[in-house]
């Protein structure tokens, strides 16, 4: 079945202690810095969401925004193109 | 030499110098120096025209920390901190009423600003917070442990970083402006250290209180980021590059006393003294070309942002504190004795305990655990010459 990038990435974020707050409670515009996403973390986020679509972010989308909210991830990921709907 | 720049290095070489043993000895404010710097109206040179200062930039303050640094690191340091917290606010407040009309304070009265960013509790990350500011209606307040606040007790005014709200994880962080008026401190620890004496980095309990409209309308992580760490890296770098040129102008004058009294030989240090000269000119080129590589990001959000920017400026200052300290070693060497000895004119004492302190100001092994990090993304390198 075809799952939304969106809930790729949150499956990703889920119990991984990068999040103070439960993924589950925040909505996909949510800000994850406020919730306790840590500079160092969004590098092994990076690395996660990397090894799991089996792509590479370019240079000019390594900014501390990209990795700002779920939507913004999903985002950047369609825009370096990953499939919106990709089983 | 803007007319500034010759008047910082006139309150070095006439005031800080003079009273440079007497501050290190004492571990005292050097308040000769402050009072000649604000007389000079040097305190507020980066308040924008708008505000009433002259606007000057990066540039001229780090030729200043520098020209500082070879009369009196203590002078240097305070002086490179509080234009770290000027450049926080000239770079965030945006259109902020409250922070516009204290710049335009801070430019008349020419008010010292300090900074309490380190805090008990989070193992010396200054990006986690155990303090929060508290809100209630338009006013706020907050309590710190402070674990320093480098010359707090002579300090007219002090940025402090805490949690946005009581509920906000350590992470996210907001930066406050607090004039003198508004905060109180409570000394836990005087600053008795080997080197950096005068900067009087005690540690205090700091209670503050004010309008919601002091804290500064973007993320501390922003801030810190795209200002705090460039400026302080560059400024601090300065700082210890003029502290080796001094020791390597004591060790250069050594070496030439020597061959004057047997010009026929060529004098023992000749040879290190020229790899001495070798390594400051390296500190030199890395500091003026981080400086060109930040006054180029100046204004843009992902220039200033980018993963490369942050790295290239923490080897700025992982770099630059190891060399200053290598620099000096070689001065020690060169001037022997005389170098060793506190009573000589060729004394290096002072400047290699002040330069040991720079390793140490935000440690070089938890910075250079955020670079291994960030290379992990890191991607390209530049052209040679972008």
């Amino acid at each position: 079945m075809p799952l939304p990038v969106q809930a790729r990435v949150r499956t990703l974020l889920k119990n991984t202690g990068w999040l103070q707050a439960d993924i589950e409670t925040l909505a996909d515009d949510a800000d994850l810095y406020a919730a306790g996403l840590t500079s160092h973390a969004t590098v092994n986020l990076m690395l996660a969401l990397e090894e799991a679509f089996d792509i590479e972010f370019p240079d000019r989308l390594l900014r501390r925004r990209t990795f700002s909210s779920v939507d913004a991830i999903a985002e950047a990921l369609v825009e370096i193109g990953v499939q919106k709907e990709a089983a | 030499m803007t007319s500034r720049l010759a008047a910082a290095r006139a309150v070095g070489v006439e005031i800080a110098a003079r009273h440079a043993l007497d501050v290190d000895a004492r571990a005292r404010f050097p308040k000769e120096a402050f009072a000649a710097l604000k007389r000079a109206k040097l305190l507020g040179i980066m308040v924008p025209k708008s505000e009433g200062g002259p606007g000057a930039g990066i540039a001229e303050v780090v030729s200043i920390c520098h020209t500082l640094g070879r009369s009196c690191a203590s002078t240097a340091m305070i002086y490179a901190m509080h234009q770290i917290q000027v450049s926080c606010i000239v770079h965030h407040v945006g259109k902020s009423a409250w922070h516009r009309a204290f710049l335009k304070r801070l430019s008349k009265e020419q008010l010292l600003l300090a900074s309490a960013t380190s805090e008990a509790g989070v193992g010396g990350d200054v990006r986690s917070s155990v303090c929060a500011v508290e809100q209630k209606g338009g006013r706020f307040s907050l309590a710190k442990q402070a674990t320093v606040i480098s010359y707090g007790a002579d300090a007219d005014g002090i940025l402090v970083t805490a949690r946005r709200t009581p509920q906000s994880p350590a992470s996210d962080q907001v930066i406050v402006v607090v004039p003198k008026s508004g905060f109180t401190l409570v000394e836990q620890q005087d600053w008795d250290t080997l080197g950096m004496r005068g900067t009087c980095s005690n540690g205090y309990h700091l209670t503050a209180k004010g309008e919601m409209a002091q804290v500064i309308p973007v993320p501390y992580a922003d801030v810190s980021a795209q200002t705090m760490l460039p400026t302080s890296h560059l400024v601090w770098s300065a700082l210890w590059l003029g502290i080796a040129t001094d020791a390597v102008a004591r060790a250069r004058a050594f070496v030439r006393a020597e061959a004057r009294k047997k010009p026929s030989v060529t004098a023992v240090g000749g040879w290190r003294l020229a790899e001495a000269a070798s390594l400051l000119q390296l500190m030199k080129s890395n500091v003026v070309a981080s400086l060109r590589q930040y006054e180029a990001a100046i204004g843009s959000e992902d220039k200033l942002s980018a993963l490369s920017f942050a790295v290239a400026m923490n080897n700025l200052k992982t770099g630059s504190s190891q060399m200053a300290v290598q620099v000096i070693n070689h001065a020690l060497l060169i001037c022997g004795l005389a170098g060793y000895r506190n009573d000589s004119p060729f004394s290096i004492g002072r400047h290699l305990r002040d330069a040991h302190s720079a390793a140490l100001m935000v440690n070089n092994d938890r910075i250079l655990a955020n670079t291994a990090n960030l290379l992990l993304a890191l991607r390209e390198d530049p052209e040679l010459l972008a």
